[in-house]
């Protein structure tokens, strides 16, 4: 099993230097000279030529990426173009505020959409699985950003139940929470659903009958966890869609995480920050994937034999 | 529940299953009759689609609804009444979630006779197995359900009856996935007889199997019959397994017992043309030279009912009659049974088919 | 088995791609479709919603309802004579709705499209000559998978700038590795096969063989996520342009008029109501058909 882990962690390693190296150089080939851009319309040739020997900018793009990657494998994620702080720092103080959402919108979300699929799954065709499912459709339609503004609407507006913006008080979390995660939900949901529907056809479910289990024991012990592999899977996926996902609920509900950070500095051309921002969420996607994966071999013992 | 005692452990009467959907209905099974005395094993011999695992599902009530319905008959386990299908049971729509019962056992009791007083080894051990449990842990589920047994004590019987079917006891912490194919239809006989049933009903239990693990199977279900006095409806289309493992035999077609009687009645005095078809359709060890006679055409569909006898259009000694009106019963003996146009009361002593 | 991604969305897709058969008859499986009267209902809805766009000129004139202002009429609730209201500036919100749609569909096509040509071309490539290429393709799909759909396009559009070009290249890019697993799958379970021996046996060039033998095997895990891609494309456009970042006003795409709607939110809701209505009625069309298809396909439920 810990060789399992070891080589996933192994792996994961050239995805993400991939992945600084594509963003680094996607970044670099934006149009606009940084120096000019933050010594501001006055500055001479030479005070910009002088900036950029100063900041690096005048070196081949390897060696400043050479530069960057040393860096963010001390730590440092450089310096922010428009406030001069650390990078990680400003990150740092914005992360958490990120990590409280997400997890909250992924738990809630998954306690919601397990029950929810489940019922679906054994009351097929009936009514409660029907109105579940059409309401699952329309969560994975709806806009993030669009739930968001209703919800501000009605129950910030209207009915002044919630704080309409910002991280101040205990419930400003409730609605970004909601509109983050009622699209995670509604997937869930449907996937759990459809699996668990596949799982209840299966030749050992009706052996289980044959045996005199009830449905309820058959339910919870035979099918759920044959039903979640493939469920585990896409909560995965989701909890990644989400972190892209939380770019709008934080600029919506001006939540000050990552995402929002994010969008800001690329509004200010703040390359470092985004840069900043982007390996930061990766990383976090990848982990992800990988708790996920493990996941897999705890459920699934064929899996763990595989890798004994 | 009321229990009237009978010599049997399993009386099926008349009983009709059909498949209803949108498009056709399937008409499973036809007005079979099934009788097995305590301690017997009786052979259901058909061909694939002739009906035979839905009669098994419905002694155990779990013929899937929708689209099953039982439209007629009743069986009765040990004297006890499992199910009676209601009078207008016909009447049952596709969309129906329940069969419409006169009478039977309700969920509970349904479910206190699954694997205790009755039991079902399925066909294929590759998928009857959860793949997430331990084997141990399926098999001990059925001693906490029915005897109520704490965990410690369901394993200690666990292992023992695992070595009773020779697998060695702490092999029961591993996985289905991690046994062959024998070792598995092993555990799931283990699964099935752990609670001492009164019928063991197996649908073509050795099917999946290799030819040298189907002897040591087929071997081993005997003993444990004879040790625990066991009835058996073996399922099955291999005559040379009902030649070993079978007392009593019945033939099935096209959802309907064509002929009936012990294993010496059917095997050395064949009465009906499909069983002899059957019969001649197996190659034979002295005359090598002959080419094999298989029975020819197929099964009829099961989404259209024939009027007359089902075997009409494959039989060679089809009359007209066999075409218009189905067939009535026959006895020979006071086991042997036929359903055939063939026979009446004078010549049912006689031998009427033609051999060679 | 290759460690990794392998795990999650591949062996979704994979799955996906497994059960549905070679050959299924085209009008076969429209049939089944229509028996979906979900997946109908949505490409009904479809149907109208490409014919309006198409045709938005014809219905509303562009100069004067979607650019020209006419202060006196601004912020009105809707009625009989603007069926959605009117904008801050006075402008019909339907006409400028239904000049939206022409944006959104276009982009998500546009979008789909070449990512589908890219993927399948590496794809195919990958799958076909296997060992090294193969590879170093699939790792560059991981590469860009490992980071989150919606990031990577903000990240392609904040750097190259904001042009509906640029957009709808940094939309592809999320849909190249999807359509390029689907192909490389198709390809493997086909290369082996004799009849592909015997035709490169006989002569027949590698480009033809891959068209031939493979595309038809592919068909069906391709229309399936093509639809839903195209969904998410829609959705992930409006989001740009939401976040200022992709189309923007006065162009009249749904997401900068949700933006843009947001700030009179608390008097004139329904200046953001309406085209997020618009945008998940869509995607939901999309879904519907989606999810229709791949049931109709799906040899199982036959």
């Amino acid at each position: 099993m810990l060789r399992y882990i070891g080589k996933r962690i192994l792996y994961m390693i050239p995805v993400l230097l991939g992945v600084t190296l594509l963003v680094f150089f996607i970044m670099h080939l934006a149009p606009g000279n940084v120096a000019a851009m933050i010594l501001g319309e006055n500055a001479t040739a030479e005070q910009i030529a002088e900036l950029e020997h100063e900041m690096g900018l005048d070196r081949p793009l390897l060696a400043q990426y050479a530069a960057y990657l040393g860096g963010l494998l001390r730590g440092d994620l450089g310096t922010s173009y428009t406030s001069g702080e650390s990078v990680t720092a400003k990150i740092m103080a914005c992360f958490p505020y990120t990590v409280r959402l997400a997890l909250v919108a992924a738990v809630v979300s998954v306690l919601l959409a397990l029950p929810l699929g489940i019922l679906a799954a054994v009351k097929q065709n009936t009514w409660v699985d029907n109105v579940s499912m059409v309401i699952s459709l329309i969560g994975v339609s709806m806009p993030i950003f669009w739930l968001a503004v209703m919800l501000i609407l009605l129950f910030s507006l209207k009915l002044g139940w919630f704080p309409v913006y910002g991280a101040k008080s205990w419930n400003s979390i409730v609605l970004p929470a909601i509109s983050l995660g009622f699209m995670n939900m509604a997937s869930i949901a449907r996937t759990t659903r459809s699996s668990m529907v596949e799982t209840l056809r299966q030749d050992y479910i009706r052996t289980a009958y044959a045996k005199g289990l009830s449905k309820g024991a058959i339910v919870i012990r035979h099918a759920f966890r044959n039903g979640m592999l493939p469920t585990i899977t896409v909560i995965g996926l989701e909890i990644g869609q989400m972190l892209g996902g939380a770019v709008l609920t934080e600029t919506v509900f001006a939540w000050p995480g990552v995402g929002r950070m994010m969008i800001q500095a690329i509004n200010g051309r703040d390359t470092p920050t985004v840069m900043g921002c982007i390996v930061l969420l990766t990383v976090c996607f990848s982990f992800v994937n990988l708790i996920v994966d493990l996941l897999y071999g705890v459920v699934d013992p064929r899996v763990r034999t595989m890798y004994r | 529940m009321e229990r009237k005692e009978t010599g049997y452990a399993l009386e099926i009467k008349n009983l009709s299953v059909e498949f209803r959907t949108r498009e056709r209905t399937v008409y499973a099974v036809n007005g079979l009759d099934l009788k097995i005395k305590k301690g017997q094993t009786l052979g259901l011999v058909g061909e694939t689609g002739a009906g035979k695992t839905t009669t098994a599902l419905a002694i155990l009530n779990l013929v899937q609804t929708p689209p099953g319905v039982i439209t007629s008959g009743s069986i009765h386990l040990n004297g006890e009444c499992v199910l009676q299908a209601a009078p207008d049971a016909a009447k049952t729509g596709p969309k129906h979630k329940k069969q419409r019962l006169q009478k039977g056992m309700n969920e509970r009791e349904l479910q206190s006779m699954r694997g205790r007083a009755a039991s079902m080894i399925f066909q294929d051990p590759m998928t009857s197995l959860n793949p997430v449990l331990t084997v141990e842990r399926q098999i001990a589920e059925v001693l906490e359900k029915h005897e109520g047994l704490k965990k410690d004590q369901a394993l200690a019987r666990v292992r023992e009856m695992l070595e009773l079917v020779g697998i060695p006891g702490d092999r029961g912490r591993e996985y289905p996935h991690q046994f062959s194919g024998g070792m598995k239809q092993r555990v799931v006989i283990a699964m099935a007889l752990i609670c001492n049933p009164e019928l063991l009903i197996a649908d073509e239990p050795t099917t999946a199997l290799d030819v040298t693990i189907q002897a040591q199977v087929l071997d081993m279900m005997q003993k444990l019959k004879r040790q625990n006095g066991t009835s058996m409806l073996m399922i099955t289309h291999d005559l040379g397994i009902v030649a070993e493992v079978c007392d009593c035999v019945s033939v099935i077609y096209a959802g309907r017992i064509v002929e009936h009687g012990t294993l010496e009645d059917v095997f050395d005095h064949t009465l009906h043309p499909y069983t002899a078809g059957l019969f001649n359709s197996l190659p034979s060890m002295e005359d090598r030279r002959t080419r094999l006679r298989p029975i020819p055409g197929l099964m009829p569909d099961p989404s259209r009912r024939a009027p007359g006898c089902a075997f009409a259009d494959r039989c060679e000694y089809a009359a007209e009659r066999c075409f218009k009106e189905p067939p009535g019963t026959v006895c020979r003996t006071g086991e042997h049974m036929v359903a055939c146009h063939l026979y009446n009361r004078d010549n049912i002593g006689k031998e009427v088919l033609r051999h060679g | 088995m290759e460690v990794g991604k392998r795990n999650n969305k591949q062996r979704e897709e994979e799955l996906d791609f497994a059960s549905i058969p070679k050959n299924s008859g085209f009008k076969e499986t429209f049939f089944r479709l229509c028996r979906n009267k979900a997946a109908v209902a949505g490409m009904v809805f479809l149907v109208l919603l490409i014919l309006i766009s198409v045709f938005a000129d014809v219905l509303f004139d562009y100069q004067t309802t979607c650019v020209d202002q006419t202060i006196s009429q601004r912020l009105q609730w809707p009625s009989a004579e603007h069926w959605f209201g009117t904008d801050e500036f006075g402008r019909d919100l339907l006409a400028r709705v239904v000049h939206g749609s022409r944006i959104s569909l276009s982009i998500g096509v546009a979008a789909v499209a070449f990512g589908l040509l890219v993927g399948g071309i590496l794809g195919a490539v990958a799958g076909f000559f296997g060992g090294m290429v193969d590879n170093v393709i699939m790792r560059a799909c991981d590469v860009f998978l490992a980071v989150p759909m919606m990031l990577m396009a903000i990240v392609i559009v904040a750097a190259l700038g904001a042009s509906i070009t640029n957009l709808v290249v940094a939309l592809a890019i999320s849909s190249v590795p999807t359509f390029a697993r689907i192909v490389r799958s198709a390809v493997l379970g086909v290369r082996d096969m004799e009849y592909v021996e015997a035709a490169r046996a006989v002569g027949v060039k590698t480009g033809r063989t891959i068209a031939r033998y493979i595309l038809p095997n592919c068909m069906g895990p391709i229309i399936v996520q093509t639809t839903l891609r195209i969904a998410a494309t829609i959705s992930n456009t409006a989001a740009l342009s939401f976040l200022g970042l992709g189309v923007k006003p006065p162009q009249p795409e749904w997401g900068a008029l949700l933006s843009s709607g947001r700030e009179f939110i608390r008097d004139s809701a329904y200046l953001a109501c309406i085209p997020g209505v618009c945008i998940m009625l869509t995607i939901l069309a999309l879904n519907l058909l989606g999810d229709g298809l791949r049931d109709a396909l799906d040899p199982r439920l036959k």
